[in-house]
């Protein structure tokens, strides 16, 4: 069978896994609900984006990160920075004071860089770097910590936090980009070009510490009170359900107001990430293709080799590495702009960062299409592994009474498992076939 | 007095607490470590192995407790050690031949390796999930303190009291006999020499005779035991929740790199100097200010460097300033 057929069979696979979620109930596995089917459709569309950002770092340039969520919920946090309206009487009351502590510590830890760079001396040096960070970091909380009670004390039950800039939402996407690609850039510039396992501690520990700082610092995003309502690029179900023209539009079609409504705003997100995913695909395949696509798979077949041969090793996995986490940002934004919510304490590694993987080792690293593929498919696994495994654990128990203490447990903890069936993929996949369902050309 | 006032403030809440979790955060790193110089690859499934071999101490805890068996003042949990360990044996034993093997023979890049022990930790984890819930398990019993704060300060009539859980003392004791024993069985046993030499030299270690498989399998056993003690020890100090293990990675792997990874002296500093730093930045130091300081210059606010939230980066900073200054780490640990 030509290799092109093939991979199409497999995407029209997918295609038809989510037409019989919608329209079939057989096996108990799919639930007949055109609402659920496009449900998993626009997450199974995120988690794609997501998967072409690490297969641009782990595919491309074979860089292992796994702080992917971090990434994520910093996506998640620009919606809230760019399209929430500011906090009346917030900037005022102590938004300066923050934003003066902020660029103070900036500059405390530009000033230590400055310091190392310029200073001589084995005693003085480190020294007076260490007393450049303490000065500076006393001063910032000073300048900071009042600002932050003054902007927490507004109104805590409803906000809290200093808001945004009033902004539409779809402009929330890119900056998403821009803030992962700078937290990109700082751990980058620290654990690149050191051993390859360097950069997965470092990454595995800024997503940690985004989350903390999300889950903390109310003034910013509300912690874990969530910051719920965020605006949305599309209309609201109930004003479609007020709208006497889209009613009559429904009815012509055969659908009740409340359906079409709700499907009408699925779909629209459908469409819309369906149309980022495409312009990011096209991108990079525009980028595998180019002479530096082909300088980075030379980079990562042999290191040594490529540096010889004069390429930067260093800055070009800097490079890749901001790129495939801008990705992942914008993935980030437009999943909070999808719930319409920022809740940090959601966001969890084992379903953000490491479901991720295995998107890309199933689909094939290295193979945007791949990773697309991977991102639809494993993510109508993750959402049906429960009920299957839930029908598992009722058949291996048939024969047990219904208040077999094993027999509740074993369904209790069904739900756990995903992660198990996900680790076995993952594990199989690599052991059997290691370059995935669509392999690198 | 003030000053006494001061220091029993400071030991009571940084420095005992800071040694207990220091050993356990020593335990954990010297098993990773251990994996890094034989195996030569960063195992992220290290803090499930800890989650699953806790797991099943505190199932045996709890057996032996519906049967009436205890330890006396000392918590059931150290009977149902060994079981533990025994599991987490068969448990890594197994992983290994059905998963790493493979790709050990296939010489594999190290970051491969790395993730598989992603998948492995996948499965690990789902498992523990699967057994005992994803719920907060308390397991200790018995005598809860060796000292009260209330007897200290009838003891010795200061201001300030100190208590001394029996878990810390137990961290502590346990710790310092492990530690001895494997360095005991690294330095002078004949398999424990056979390690070292694959460490420091896989080929010149294989054309003395060594068999490669023999001590990957040593090692395995040796980390299974480290496991589930700085598990237990760790679930009997705090509790159990088998995503706070998962978290524990950040701290361990901090530990193994400032100490130089693959050298176990490192991985104990480490474990220490991680610990207490986490521990002295996120104090509320007020308490103590308290006492040293004349009257007029009493601090306001609680004197707290970072928020107790923040502790994953305190560990953090540290590895990243090891990693831009010192990539080898304190004890001049394997290649950068």
């Amino acid at each position: 069978m030509n290799q092109t057929v093939k991979h199409t069979l497999l995407f029209a696979a997918v295609g038809l896994l989510l037409l019989l979620e919608g329209t079939s109930t057989a096996f108990g596995v799919f639930s007949g609900s055109w609402n659920s089917s496009l449900t998993i459709l626009n997450m199974g569309l995120i988690s794609a984006i997501m998967a072409l950002g690490v297969n641009l770092q782990w595919g491309f340039a074979g860089l292992f990160n796994v702080g992917i969520m971090g990434f994520t919920a910093l996506g998640g946090l620009a919606v809230v920075l760019i399209a929430t309206p500011a906090t009346p009487g917030a900037w005022d009351a102590g938004g300066q004071r923050i934003l003066l502590a902020l660029i103070l510590g900036a500059t405390t830890i530009a000033a230590a860089i400055f310091v190392y760079h310029r200073m001589a001396g084995k005693r003085a040096r480190p020294l007076a770097m260490i007393a450049v960070l303490v000065a500076g970091f006393f001063l910032y909380r000073g300048v900071l910590d009042p600002g932050v009670e003054a902007v927490e004390s507004i109104n805590p039950a409803l906000s809290g936090n200093i808001g945004g800039l009033g902004l539409p939402v779809l402009l929330a996407w890119p900056v998403g980009g821009i803030l992962a690609a700078g937290v990109a850039w700082i751990i980058g510039k620290t654990a690149l070009g050191l051993r390859s396992d360097y950069l997965a501690i470092a990454t595995l520990g800024i997503a940690e510490i985004i989350l903390s700082v999300l889950k903390n610092e109310d003034w910013l995003s509300r912690g874990v009170k969530n910051v719920v309502g965020l605006p949305r690029p599309l209309p609201y179900e109930v004003d479609l359900q007020n709208d006497p023209a889209f009613v009559e539009q429904a009815a012509a079609w055969g659908f009740d107001a409340t359906t079409a409504s709700t499907l009408y705003v699925k779909l629209g997100y459908s469409l819309l990430f369906t149309a980022v995913l495409l312009v990011l695909l096209w991108m990079a395949q525009m980028a595998l293709r180019s002479p530096w696509g082909r300088m980075m798979r030379a980079i990562r077949d042999n290191e040594v080799a490529a540096n010889a041969m004069g390429k930067d090793v260093t800055s070009r996995h800097l490079q890749i590495f901001i790129l495939g986490s801008a990705i992942c940002g914008i993935a980030g934004a437009m999943m909070t702009t999808l719930d319409s919510q920022l809740t940090p304490g959601t966001y969890n590694p084992l379903r953000f960062t490491f479901l991720i993987w295995v998107m890309v080792i199933v689909g094939g690293s290295g193979n945007n299409f791949g990773a697309v593929l991977g991102g639809l498919l494993v993510w109508f696994l993750w959402i049906k592994v429960e009920p299957l495994g839930i029908m598992l654990m009722d058949l291996l128990t048939a024969g047990m009474a219904e208040d077999n203490g094993l027999r509740v447990h074993l369904l209790e903890s069904a739900a756990h498992m995903r992660l198990f069936t996900m680790g076995l993929v993952l594990l199989l996949v690599l052991r059997f076939s290691p370059r995935g369902l669509i392999p690198e050309k | 007095m003030d000053f006494l006032n001061a220091l029993v403030a400071l030991s009571n809440f940084v420095l005992v607490p800071g040694i207990a979790y220091g050993s356990q955060l020593a335990l954990g790193a010297l098993g990773v470590t251990l994996i890094y110089g034989i195996l030569r690859f960063s195992n992220f499934a290290h803090g499930d192995t800890m989650a699953f071999g806790t797991m099943v101490t505190i199932l045996f805890t709890w057996w032996f407790q519906s049967l009436g068996i205890s330890a006396g003042p000392l918590p059931t949990a150290l009977l149902a050690l060994p079981f533990g360990i025994l599991a987490t044996m068969a448990l890594v034993v197994g992983t290994d031949r059905a998963v790493f093997r493979f790709y050990r023979q296939q010489k594999a890049k190290p970051v491969v390796f790395v993730m598989v022990s992603l998948g492995v930790m996948f499965m690990m984890n789902g498992l523990v999930r699967f057994i005992i819930g994803p719920g907060d398990q308390r397991f200790s019993d018995g005598e809860r303190f060796i000292i009260k704060a209330r007897t200290f300060k009838q003891m010795t009539g200061l201001d300030e009291g100190l208590a001394i859980k029996t878990s810390q003392g137990i961290t502590v004791v346990t710790a310092i006999i492990v530690v001895a024993v494997l360095f005991w069985f690294l330095n002078k046993t004949r398999t424990g020499k056979s390690m070292r030499a694959y460490s420091d030299n896989e080929d010149l270690a294989l054309l003395s005779g060594i068999n490669p498989e023999r001590v990957v399998m040593y090692t395995w056993l040796i980390v299974a035991v480290l496991a589930t003690v700085a598990g237990t020890l760790y679930g009997l100090d705090k509790s159990f929740k088998p995503f706070t293990y998962f978290q524990l990675l950040l701290p361990i792997f901090a530990a193994a790199i400032v100490g130089g990874l693959g050298s176990p002296l490192g991985a104990i500093a480490g474990g220490f100097v991680i610990a207490m730093s986490e521990v002295i930045i996120t104090y509320a130091w007020k308490k103590v200010a308290k006492y040293l300081l004349p009257e007029s210059l009493e601090p306001d606010g609680l004197v707290q460097l970072l928020s107790t939230d923040y502790k994953f980066a305190v560990s953090f900073a540290i590895l990243i300033v090891v990693l831009l200054f010192k990539p080898t780490g304190i004890f001049k640990g394997k290649a950068v």
